[in-house]
């Protein structure tokens, strides 16, 4: 193996063999995104019973109403799981006052950035797989239906999540423990730019604006594409890619200049406290 | 060669000004040990040593390689232990070491981490967890962590803080003992001035980010006129030396 391989490696062992050793770090990996699904799954329930009882309402209006919702929490949640999953093994390593050895050894920043991810994805489909598997036992919601699409709007949105948490990493470099919280509830806040549950559409103008430049909003609308009309909106999730592409560069340059930043303050020297 | 070259090192932080102009060499094999109060600069100087901390000024070599432009190559060569730093709690000792083979791309990883078990008496330990060791089995695993990548320069911080005295005289026993089989050069901050006295080939007494008198603890005792390192170091601490030369005139 490659030394930069097995230094990325090293890091990903430390936090596999940290999850082996704690039922209830696995237990809370899933716990969320499981209990959103069937919060959701009766909501959406509820609401297609009631579109189809209404005069006018139709049964298939009805399912898939209730399947953007189911579709739109579990799409979300690959990217707020996928942002938290960076940002919580970075903390792990605060937490665990083990930072100093980490950045002493001849990991680079980007083998770090590159395991952080590595732990991020395996998170992610720890914590999203059985709220997919809750959907289709439950309420008879198949993601994958939507086809190998689904595959992309995967990887769009965990390339968000992963740029708001290199972000969000920065910001802990710059401001310590204090930005900690920041790492739970950040992407909450672009939840409402995201159209997870609503079309763009709906939004008023400014609004409109600010979604557009949010990524997901063109993979919900994508999704919502899918889901409706059957069809795959490259158009979309080329705007997606690319915006992605433009979070990401920034993200990068934040976390780069931070982490240089961190080293001439001596931040690394005491992170976290 | 030297291991360690340092010339003109600052650090300054805003009006503070925590390192001033520091310049010493470490010869291959040597220990040096650096001396000062609380604020001396000696945490500070071992970070920019190890690249955690950016020089406001000056130079640092570490065998050959400038940390400035090129410290990974270095940090290959080189390990730390402190025990202000932690090895993850949660995992065993087997995982800590293993973490850090894999870090430092130490060959024949798991036959290394029996030999060094073998070698600090950690063998039963390693399938313990980190967190549940006493202080002086956290000393021997993070000083097997220090060693996992057989460095050839050892960057120690207080290695025996908060030990006993038995298991303070084993833990330097047996750094006399590495140095002298490998040849590994060693940079020791240290509070325990019997420690410098029998580990030290040479000193550098810091004190305001400055040096303020180097040399062998012998010639240092020999300076001062003192017979241990505690009394030299009250002396420089508290300006004793020139209210002496003062007195006596």
């Amino acid at each position: 193996m490659k030394p930069a391989f097995r230094r990325v490696w090293g890091l990903l062992y430390r936090h596999l063999a940290l999850y082996r050793r704690s039922w209830p770090r696995l237990l809370e990996l899933a716990y969320w995104p499981v209990l959103q699904m069937c919060i959701w799954g009766f909501t959406a329930r509820f609401l297609a019973q009631r579109i189809a009882a209404a005069p006018g309402g139709s049964i298939h209006a009805a399912a898939l109403a209730g399947a953007a919702l189911l579709g739109g929490v579990l799409l979300w949640e690959v990217a707020l799981r996928s942002q938290m999953g960076v940002a919580i093994a970075f903390m792990e390593e605060i937490w665990s006052r083990n930072l100093g050895h980490v950045f002493v050894s001849p990991l680079r920043p980007w083998e770090l950035v590159g395991a952080l991810l590595g732990v991020s994805l395996a998170r992610m489909l720890a914590g999203v797989l059985p709220a997919i598997g809750v959907a289709y036992l439950l309420y008879a919601f198949n993601l994958f239906a939507l086809g190998p699409v689904v595959v992309l709007f995967f990887a769009n949105l965990m390339m968000m999540g992963w740029a708001v948490a290199l972000g969000v990493i920065s910001l802990i470099l710059r401001h310590g423990a204090g930005a900690e919280a920041l790492a739970w509830s950040v992407l909450f806040g672009l939840t409402p730019f995201a159209a997870v549950f609503y079309p763009v559409a709906v939004l008023p103008a400014p609004m409109r604006a600010l979604a557009f430049m949010v990524p997901a909003s063109h993979v919900f609308e994508g999704m919502r594409a899918a889901l409706i009309s059957g069809v795959t909106r490259w158009d979309q999730l080329g705007l997606a890619f690319g915006l992605n592409l433009v979070w990401i560069a920034a993200a990068t340059a934040l976390f780069a200049y931070q982490f240089r930043e961190a080293r001439r303050r001596g931040a690394l020297l005491g992170i976290g406290e | 060669m030297n291991a360690i070259d340092v010339a003109g090192l600052t650090k300054r932080y805003g009006s503070i000004l925590a390192v001033d102009g520091l310049a010493f060499s470490v010869p291959m094999g040597a220990t040096l040990g650096l001396l000062g109060g609380n604020g001396a600069g000696k945490t500070t100087t071992i970070a920019m040593l190890l690249g955690l901390l950016i020089p406001t000024a000056g130079s640092i070599q570490v065998l050959g390689h400038d940390m400035a432009s090129d410290r990974f190559a270095a940090l290959q060569r080189m390990n730390f232990s402190s025990p202000y730093v932690s090895l993850p709690a949660r995992l065993t000792v087997a995982e800590n070491l293993r973490i850090y083979g894999h870090l430092y791309d130490v060959p024949r990883l798991e036959h290394r981490i029996g030999a060094l078990a073998a070698e600090l008496d950690l063998t039963e330990l390693l399938g313990r967890p980190a967190g549940q060791l006493s202080a002086g089995q956290k000393t021997r695993v993070a000083l097997a962590k220090a060693l996992i990548n057989r460095p050839e320069v050892l960057l120690l911080d207080e290695p025996t803080a908060s030990l006993d005295p038995d298991t303070g005289d084993w833990v330097r026993t047996w750094l006399e003992r590495y140095r002298a089989e490998s040849g590994c050069t060693i940079l020791l901050a240290s509070h325990n001035m019997a420690e410098v006295e029998r580990l030290c080939d040479d000193v550098l007494m810091l004190k305001q980010g400055r040096i303020v008198d180097r040399g062998s603890p012998t010639a240092l005792l020999g300076r001062y006129g003192r017979d241990d390192l505690e009394e030299v170091f009250l002396d420089i601490a508290r300006d004793r030396r020139a209210a002496r030369a003062e007195a006596a005139t």
